[in-house]
Order: structure tokens, then sequence, then C-alpha cells
């Protein structure tokens, strides 16, 4: 089962804790294994495994790991991380270098595994999994629109979640006004 | 060729390869002489990059891939054995 690991790496950030993720991914497999689905030969294997484990997740994991609704965050800038980031002396430093070293392989799958679960699925889905809008949106049993503005405001829930980690570690200031860009205030 | 605020404006879906050929090509245009719009897209590049391989990096207990070759009779690891 050469995606084993992978799902394995994907049931950490859904159910959040390793006993919860071995079940959901054994799980999974065993449903693939019976051919829950229907695997059609010729169809994306990979596609067809993720389903049914974000399947399995929906219909088992979920109910008992609900979280209180969680109030709409404040619309911010949709390069707010990266204005943040700009107020750092990066001189000499390239964008990734500079990323690497503002954040911990653990603050990232925190800042990931933080999100609400709405925000959590399609992220996952695409950034770290890197599936297509439609993928994700028959996955998810979405419409493409709803795919992608749960991708736009989870992104930037997530940005916002990495920059608050960085500052807690003093890499970056707190409370920096960000200045409003030329591009987005001025109409155009 | 795109401007600043439409290259901002579709910054996120332009990396997820989801534009059309002819947006795509606007924003390559845009980004070829706009070295402020180039900065931003460099940077959620990056970001991507990350959380890409920050994400996914989890070790597979080798306990659990046993149980998994003993619950579904496979040899996962190709050790000749299951289990």
């Amino acid at each position: 089962m050469p995606f084993a690991p992978q799902l394995f790496s994907a049931a950490l950030r859904l159910t959040r804790n390793r006993t919860d993720a071995e079940d959901l991914v054994q799980e999974a497999l065993l449903r693939a294994y019976r051919g829950y689905g229907g695997f059609e030969e010729g169809t994306n294997l990979r596609a067809w495994l993720y389903r049914i484990l974000t399947n399995t997740f929906i219909n088992s994991y979920r109910a008992r790991q609900r979280r209180p609704q969680e109030t709409e965050m404040a619309d911010t800038d949709d390069l707010y991380l990266y204005r943040r980031v700009n107020t750092v002396d990066q001189a000499a430093l390239s964008a990734e270098d500079t990323l690497f070293t503002l954040f911990t392989d653990d603050e990232v799958k925190q800042a990931l595994e933080d999100l609400p679960e709405n925000f959590r699925l399609p992220v996952l889905l695409a950034d770290v999994e890197g599936f297509s809008y439609q993928e994700i949106a028959d996955m998810l049993e979405i419409p493409i629109g709803t795919v992608m503005s749960r991708l736009h405001r989870g992104r930037k829930r997530m940005q916002q979640a990495l920059a608050d980690f960085a500052a807690d570690r003093g890499l970056l200031a707190r409370d920096v006004p960000v200045p409003s860009s030329a591009t987005e205030s001025t109409d155009g | 060729m795109a401007d600043c605020r439409e290259t901002i404006r579709d910054l996120e879906t332009f990396l997820d390869g989801e534009l059309t050929p002819e947006m795509h090509e606007a924003i390559n245009g845009h980004l070829a002489e706009c070295l402020d719009c180039l900065g931003a897209v460099e940077f959620h590049h990056g970001l991507r990059e990350i959380i890409r391989e920050k994400c996914r990096n989890d070790e597979i207990p080798a306990d659990f891939v046993a149980r998994l070759e003993s619950c579904l009779n496979e040899d996962f690891d190709g050790d000749g054995q299951i289990g």
C-alpha cells in the first residue's frame, strides 16, 4: 500500500491524534479493500482513496470531535502574512529560507489542525495533497465555488495563525500596523 | 496583460493552476514586468511548499503498518511476511 504513509499524515491532520488517525486509516483501507464506492479501472486510485478517507472521517469521527461553531474571522487583507513578513529584515534570505526559519514543522501542522473542519478539509486536500478544485468538490460533495471560498478563508485563517506563532517567538513584531497597499486601497 | 489588482485578486487561483490558460498567461505577462506582484506570488508559492512539506512528513509507526498488514492480509512493507 504505497499510499499508507500519506494517508496516515492526512488522518493525523484530520483527527489530531495518533490513535484516531490509525483507526481512520485502517477503516478507510478496509472499506477500499472491500470495494466500497466501487473503484473503476483507469480512474485516479489516489483520489479514490482520499475520497474514502474523507468520507470515513466525516461520517465516523466528526460527530465526536465536534467543536462549538467558531465565530467568523474578521476580514483581513489577502496579503496579510506577506506584508507582516516583509516588515522583517530579510536581507540575503530567499522567500523560502525566510519561511523555513519563521515557522517550525509543529507550528505549520498546528495552524492547519486548528482550522475549523469546513476549512481544514479543503486546505488539506488542496495545499497538502495537491488535488484539483473538481476532485475536492467530488470528494466533499460540495460545489466548486464553495471549495474556492472555503480554501480562501481557510488559507487566510492559517496565515493569521502562523503570524501569531511567529510573533509568539518574537520573530515578527506584534500588532504591526498593516500598510494598505496601493494596489488595493485605490479603486482601479 | 493583467494589472496588479487582477494579479493579487487571482493569486490563489493562479497558484492552484485553476485559471483559464488565457488568464494564466495574462498574469505571467504581468509578473514578468512587476517585481511587487512577483514578490507576492513567490512568497505564497514558498508558503505552499513549506505547508505541503511540513504537513505530510509524519512517520507511519511500524507497529501500525504491521497491524494493517494483518488486518488486510497484505505484505505492505515488502519484508516477506504479514504483520
